[in-house]
């Protein structure tokens, strides 16, 4: 039994441009932006992945042999069978705009809110996007790879509050 | 700036201005972590909740950016801190899923032992502290006084009782000792009848039961639809436990059962942790009276594990593994890819995103932490609640801020 490759050409026979991939038995599809909710549609109703397990992101800026800069990985899992399913939505600047996959999975909101805080992706028709883990007033998205790790935004960048102003 | 709670909590149109907000945490004795609420109450009744997080983040996956595969071991221990070892485990079986490394049969044993009394211990502070937040206080001592035995094992296996950081690539830290096979011996021996007096206390109790029975229902259905996993997903009725689903280091081998209520209340995640203890118990024994023989790390030519010291000066095949790992231009061979690889930690799922890029840092090391999940159910679970619910559910939630923020 090898559903996750039979789903896997189905989304290739269904999108074009979708590509394919596996690595250590982990089936992964790479599809394009636009058909994301389509593919993440079917792939919830159609082909029983029930569980978004994870979003998040990966910033390709320094990556050998990387042509677009950000990865969006969706990991799907079926509650019934334990069967996998990787997708990715790859992006470059200035187009960081994916769909949110809120109308599908509830559980997709605080996950699409930190991708948005983390690397500065939006995703429209999400409910509420707003910063989650760091403060609202914040302007960067730290882990982009041009964030760097020990400098700006740290401690002593922000203003001290005194008892007084408080 | 601190925000203002008025700005957080969802604006209420005119007709509903009565209501009050009430700022809950992020100190607060019963939130037990950094974790802050925005309450909108009707009278005494939760009629919206807007969690607001990141007062404990700390950029741990910025910092797996920097810290080598097994340095960042010693962060991981600082996730979920009431299980480190778990978390531990997590962490090198993501590592060695995306490296291909299979670790010995004795090291998987060990760490199904270890990551079992994890989550013994877990499931003790969980249960322990939704009893004191509900007012009974016996009931989270005797939990506490186990934990302590959990960190005494702990302790005299590897040195540490908080924060372990006893795995590493490809094996763990040292071999278990007798001595401290002995203690587990002792822990499996008199544990079960602390179980058993805690069981009575609290699983018939009146007060405990009208607390928790019938607050904060979670359907099977929303469930899955809001990405729910471990004792919370089975507490509503998913019968998904990866150690039984993809059987991960050596689960297979053991019989044990996976504990699932239909309720999805607070009393059935407290059950169903209850339960989970016992099968841990089980799985404990089993791992240790059928522990392996044979070397605890891999061999050399995995190129994981520092050699010992005998085979860096007898033979060549380990004065070469020896220079390899140690040059900073060497290290761990790690393919130019990705995987994730997740493990069913006492919270829930514990997976983390791997990108190699063939340096001995990962690229990219996404920790998907069960606690981040489970805090984003609480507005609904909460919904038409009383204001001293609030304390149930999120007791019956375990959330550990360390992990929510990260």
């Amino acid at each position: 039994m090898n559903r996750p490759h039979e789903v896997a050409q189905a989304i290739l026979s269904r999108c074009q441009g979708a590509t394919t991939s596996s690595f250590r038995d982990q089936c992964r599809v790479q599809v394009p932006a636009e058909h994301l909710l389509d593919v993440l549609r079917y792939v919830k109703q159609e082909a029983g992945f029930d569980l978004l397990v994870d979003i998040t992101c990966v910033d390709y800026l320094h990556y050998r042999d990387a042509t677009e800069r950000f990865g969006v990985v969706y990991l799907l899992a079926r509650t019934e069978s334990a069967e996998r399913l990787t997708l990715r939505v790859m992006l470059s600047e200035p187009q960081l705009e994916l769909p949110s996959a809120v109308p599908l999975w509830e559980g997709a909101n605080w996950m699409e809110r930190e991708v948005y805080d983390m690397f500065g992706i939006s995703f429209q028709g999400h409910p509420d996007l707003r910063r989650i883990l760091m403060p609202e007033a914040f302007t960067a998205h730290p882990l982009r790879k041009d964030y760097p790790l020990q400098g700006r935004g740290e401690r002593h960048n922000f203003p001290v509050l005194t008892r007084a102003e408080a | 700036m601190p925000l203002e709670p008025a700005t957080l909590a969802p604006p209420s149109d005119a007709s509903r201005d009565y209501l009050w907000t009430l700022n809950f945490g992020p100190q607060h004795p019963a939130t037990h972590t950094t974790l802050r609420l925005i309450l909108k109450l009707e009278g005494e009744r939760v009629v919206g909740a807007t969690p607001d997080i990141g007062y404990l983040h700390s950029g741990f996956e910025k910092i797996g950016e920097k810290l080598d595969y097994n340095q960042y071991v010693t962060v991981t221990d600082r996730m979920n801190y009431i299980s480190p070892m778990a978390n531990n485990v997590a962490w090198h079986h993501a590592v060695e899923t995306l490296m291909g490394i299979t670790p010995t049969s004795r090291c998987q044993y060990l760490r199904v032992i270890i990551c079992e009394l994890a989550r013994i211990s877990d499931h003790l502070l969980s249960v322990g502290a939704m009893g004191l937040d509900v007012g009974a206080f016996t009931f989270f001592l005797y939990g506490f006084y186990q934990r302590e035995k959990i960190y005494d094992i702990f302790e005299s296996l590897c040195g540490a009782r908080f924060t372990n950081s006893y795995t590493r690539v490809g094996g763990v830290m040292h071999d278990i000792t007798p001595v401290t096979i002995e203690k587990i011996r002792e822990f499996l021996r008199d544990f079960p009848r602390t179980l058993a007096d805690m069981e009575r206390l609290l699983n018939r109790n009146r007060i405990f039961v009208d607390r928790t029975k019938g607050v904060g229902v979670l359907t099977k259905e929303q469930a899955i639809s809001r990405s729910a996993s471990g004792p919370v997903a089975r507490a509503s009725g998913v019968p998904r436990d990866l150690r039984r689903d993809e059987p991960y280091l050596a689960y297979g081998d053991f019989d044990f059962q996976v504990c699932c209520a239909t309720a999805g209340d607070c009393f059935a995640r407290y059950y169903v942790r209850l339960a989970e203890i016992r099968e841990s118990l089980k799985i404990v024994q089993q791992a240790l009276e059928n522990l392996p023989a044979g070397p605890v790390n891999v061999g050399i030519d995995e190129r994981a594990v520092l050699p010992d010291k005998q085979q860096v000066y007898q033979t060549i095949e380990g004065t070469i593994t020896h220079f390899e790992l140690l040059m900073w231009n060497r290290g761990f061979e790690v393919p130019h890819d990705e995987c994730y690889a997740a493990t069913e930690a006492p919270n829930g799922e514990l997976g983390f995103y791997l990108v190699g890029d063939g340096s001995h840092v990962a690229y990219r090391a996404r920790c998907r932490p069960p606690s981040f999940i489970h805090f984003a159910l609480f507005p609904h679970l909460i919904h038409g609640h009383t204001l001293s619910d609030v304390v149930a559910v999120l007791g019956s939630l375990n959330i550990i801020a360390a992990e929510l923020d990260r």
